[in-house]
């Protein structure tokens, strides 16, 4: 058995996890279920000797472990498949689980040959029916996910940690994948298994723990509870906003997109954006829904000038555009808050002052050179009205909490004052207070009269405050809905693609 | 909080250089004389002009190893404009210039192989590193081509001024090499084309969706590297009185040398112009010192690259224990 005892972890800012219990069972499949940045990831990271730097116990089977580092993990019995595939792509399945711990012969050469029956007596296991030989690049993402299992399992582990497992891969891999964790379990390991996809768990988990904001809600047996109850107790509130009266189109649109096609640049036989045509009227919230890989990012990306190669129109108060960059379409008026704000919105090693000043510095000068009076006083303005808390502007933004990193990608972003203001996944990853914060500065906005896109797969949230909700799936809009006759099913229905 | 950190950090360095004086001067009654603060201060210059270029396209996260190639490139045309002109046999056509005019054409040449660097870079997504690799072996190739092959000498005494001549007390190259130090200062601290440089490199992606134009930004830096390369070649043409073809070969590494001695981080976004002029100062002062002590060349080597693991290590140290 794994045990969790009262474990926090605390990151500049941001507290990740706070006194975290938990109890995981061998025999059992353990479902970790929590939205985005209630910290599973987190707590894997530190079971699995990522992190070794907390506060409170972990125990293994009854004695206290401590990693140092991810191979004393491994060597202690815990294996980790991450969300995210760690393979070399241009090496072969067996190179990639041998990685780190070769066999080698009495010469100190590898033994090939060693390696390669191992690998193969793993993959029938596994029942993945290819060469060890295969070069990773040459499989599917499916059959890379079992090769992650595989590497797991060379070291005879006890406890297999699996994050998102299918979040990339297709149905029928998918029940090839749950037969292997069923026969994983029969064995007595302790499988720990990391989804917010609910229909999945309910097929193959046998408990729960739901995590949120970083503490542990509850705990229990899967089948003692049911669907929406899981939900409930995952989102754990109502999105608290006051709506004033439906919102009517009374006024021309601001931006109105015709037939917009868009071929990914490296792959011209698919298609990344199919005839999307939208409107937005100005004071309106637009709310695009869509799953992963549905387009609404590329879509947002296209309207901001960012791929040059798409076809169709885009028009700004009836002025036909083409914006060959960012630049312009800031100058035109639009402006984009990303949906990776450390990736892409913020500069991280400079401070909040910078980040605000960034897209208007040619309005901070005086004489070429830059006004560091004007800067300060544009940074203490967004500062007080976003209530971004930051001991001051001279603060570095890697030091601030993601709801406050959030606030100031959106500041950059109205000091640029846009007519049209469009949010990838305004929320992912922050906590509840700043989640409301932020629909209330969404409303506040689109109250002022500027027309706003907000993007997200959260179905509360674009229920919540949109005026008018498009579906995306497979590049193309599928559905449109007011904001009174949408409905969690209805939307779910359109956004899910056709042809899996 | 960083800043406090690159403050104790530049502090470091100068405490190191504080502590290098003090020992050379106990162990030579030559080093601290003011004949030989002069000599450091105009043998640096050319280190320092070159060095403040590589410091603004490191920040950007970039490199650039053509400069060494280009001071050489650019010495070369201004000297052979001066002496020669140019002229086109079939034609008849023979065009002179002045010194302005040749040192002019010189800094442009500087400028415009730079801009070329920073096109290949923003427009073909060369990796910095092949990009600049190639242009040290074009460059010195176009040197050799003008020159061909030959040192090309005598201008007189107004040429002759940049490298050794003296104003108000202080050596001109000095001179030079304190505005291009001011120049930078001020363009890093205190215009938005500063503040762009260190967003690109902070965060290229970031700084691209803030409507930053990237490229022109990077060829703006690279153009700049270059033609600061070529202020680097007329101080070197000057005070040599001659352009030699092999000159300025692997002047480059003493420029990283010096940037990264300085703190600058070189994976960009991080670093102070001042950290590189501290940087070449500490390069300087400890060349002129071996000298100084009869060192032999070869421990010379030895020692400097020595001081440069040892600075770059202290520098990791500081910012793990932050």
């Amino acid at each position: 058995m794994l045990v969790a005892d009262h474990i926090t972890k605390k990151f500049p800012g941001v507290i990740a996890l706070q006194d975290v219990c938990m109890e995981l069972h061998p025999g059992k499949v353990n479902a970790i279920l929590g939205e985005n940045g209630a910290g599973k990831s987190t707590l894997m990271k530190i079971l699995s000797g990522v992190y070794p730097e907390y506060e409170g116990r972990i125990l293994l089977q009854d004695t206290e472990v401590n990693f140092a580092n991810p191979r004393e993990a491994q060597g202690a019995g815990i294996g980790i498949i991450h969300q995210e595939l760690n393979l070399v792509p241009h090496l072969s399945i067996t190179e990639n689980i041998f990685l780190g711990r070769e066999i080698t012969n009495r010469w100190g050469m590898l033994d090939g040959k060693a390696m390669k029956d191992r690998t193969r007596a793993l993959l029938d296991k596994l029942k993945l029916n290819v060469s060890p030989d295969t070069l990773i690049f040459d499989l599917k993402v499916g059959q890379q996910q079992v090769v992650e299992i595989a590497k797991a399992l060379l070291t005879d582990c006890q406890v297999l940690i699996m994050d998102e497992p299918t979040s990339a891969i297709t149905e029928s891999e998918v029940e090839v994948l749950f037969g292997i964790i069923k026969e994983l379990r029969d064995e007595n390991k302790v499988i720990v298994y990391i989804s917010h996809k609910l229909d999945e768990l309910f097929k193959i988990a046998d408990r729960y723990i739901v995590l949120r904001d970083g503490k542990t809600i509850e705990s229990g047996e899967m089948k003692d509870i049911n669907h929406d109850t899981l939900i409930h107790k995952m989102v754990g509130r109502e999105i608290n906003i006051i709506r004033n009266k439906g919102y009517e189109a009374t006024t021309e649109p601001v931006l109105a997109i015709n037939n917009i096609n868009l071929k990914h640049p490296e792959n011209q036989k698919r298609d990344l954006l199919k005839n999307v045509s939208l409107h937005l009227c100005p004071g309106e919230v637009l709310g695009i829904f869509g799953l992963m890989g549905a387009g609404r990012t590329e879509l947002l990306e296209t309207i901001f000038g960012l791929h040059r190669a798409h076809t169709g129109s885009i028009n700004i108060k009836q002025q036909s555009t083409n914006f060959r960059s960012p630049g312009e379409a800031m100058k035109a008026g639009i402006a984009l808050v990303p949906e990776d704000r450390k990736k892409d919105g913020l500069l991280l090693n400079l401070d909040v002052k910078t980040n605000i000043s960034i897209t208007t510095l040619d309005n901070l000068q005086s004489m070429g050179l830059l006004h560091d009076g004007k800067e300060q006083q544009l940074a203490k303005k967004y500062i007080d009205s976003l209530k971004i808390k930051t001991p001051s502007a001279n603060q570095l933004t890697k030091n601030l909490s993601g709801g406050n990193q959030q606030k100031i990608v959106l500041a950059k972003c109205l000091a640029t004052q846009p007519i049209v203001l469009m949010l990838d996944e305004p929320t992912r990853g922050i906590d509840i207070n700043a989640k409301n914060e932020i629909y209330k500065l969404i409303l506040e906005l689109a109250a002022t009269g500027m027309g706003i896109i907000m993007v997200s797969s959260e179905l509360p949230e674009i229920l919540a405050i949109s005026d008018r909700i498009l579906v995306m799936a497979e590049g193309s809009i599928t559905a449109e809905f007011k904001a009174a006759d949408a409905s969690e099913d209805n939307i779910l229905k359109a956004a899910i693609p056709k042809n899996l | 909080m960083t800043l406090n950190r690159q403050h104790f950090a530049k502090f470091q360095s100068l405490i190191a250089l504080v502590v290098l004086c003090i020992v050379l001067s106990c162990l030579s009654d030559k080093f601290l004389t003011v004949d030989n603060g002069w000599n450091v201060m105009r043998q640096i210059s050319v280190n320092i002009c070159i060095a403040v270029g590589m410091t603004l396209v490191v920040l950007t996260s970039g490199i650039d190893l053509s400069v060494g190639s280009v001071l050489a490139l650019c010495g070369a045309i201004t000297a052979g404009l001066m002496k020669n002109g140019i002229e086109v046999h079939s034609s008849n056509l023979y065009i002179g210039f002045t010194l302005l005019g040749a040192i002019l054409a010189g800094l442009f040449t500087g400028a415009g192989v730079g801009a070329f660097n920073g096109f290949a870079i923003t427009r073909f997504k060369v990796p910095p590193f092949v990009a600049t690799l190639a242009m040290l072996t074009i460059a010195r190739g176009l040197t050799l081509l003008w020159t061909q092959g030959f040192p090309i000498s005598v201008f007189g005494e107004k040429f002759g001024y940049i490298g050794t001549g003296w104003f108000l007390g202080i050596p001109v190259p000095v001179w030079i090499s304190a505005i291009v130090v001011l120049t930078a200062v001020v363009i890093t601290m205190k215009t938005p084309l500063g503040r762009y440089i260190y967003a690109i490199g902070g965060n290229e992606n970031a700084a691209k969706l803030s409507g930053i134009n990237v490229s022109k930004v990077k060829i703006i830096v690279y153009s700049m590297a270059g033609a600061l390369a070529a202020v680097g070649g007329l101080i070197v043409t000057s005070r040599l009185d001659s352009a030699q073809p092999n000159a300025g070969i692997s002047y480059e590494l003493d420029a990283i040398a010096a940037v990264v001695i300085g703190g600058t981080s070189l994976s960009g976004g991080k670093g102070t112009i001042w950290g590189t002029v501290l940087g070449a100062v500490i390069i300087g002062v400890l060349n002129n010192g071996l000298v100084l002590l009869n060192v032999s060349p070869f421990w010379q080597q030895v020692v400097k690259g020595g001081v440069i693991l040892l600075a770059v290590i202290i520098d990791k140290a500081n910012s793990k224990s932050e």
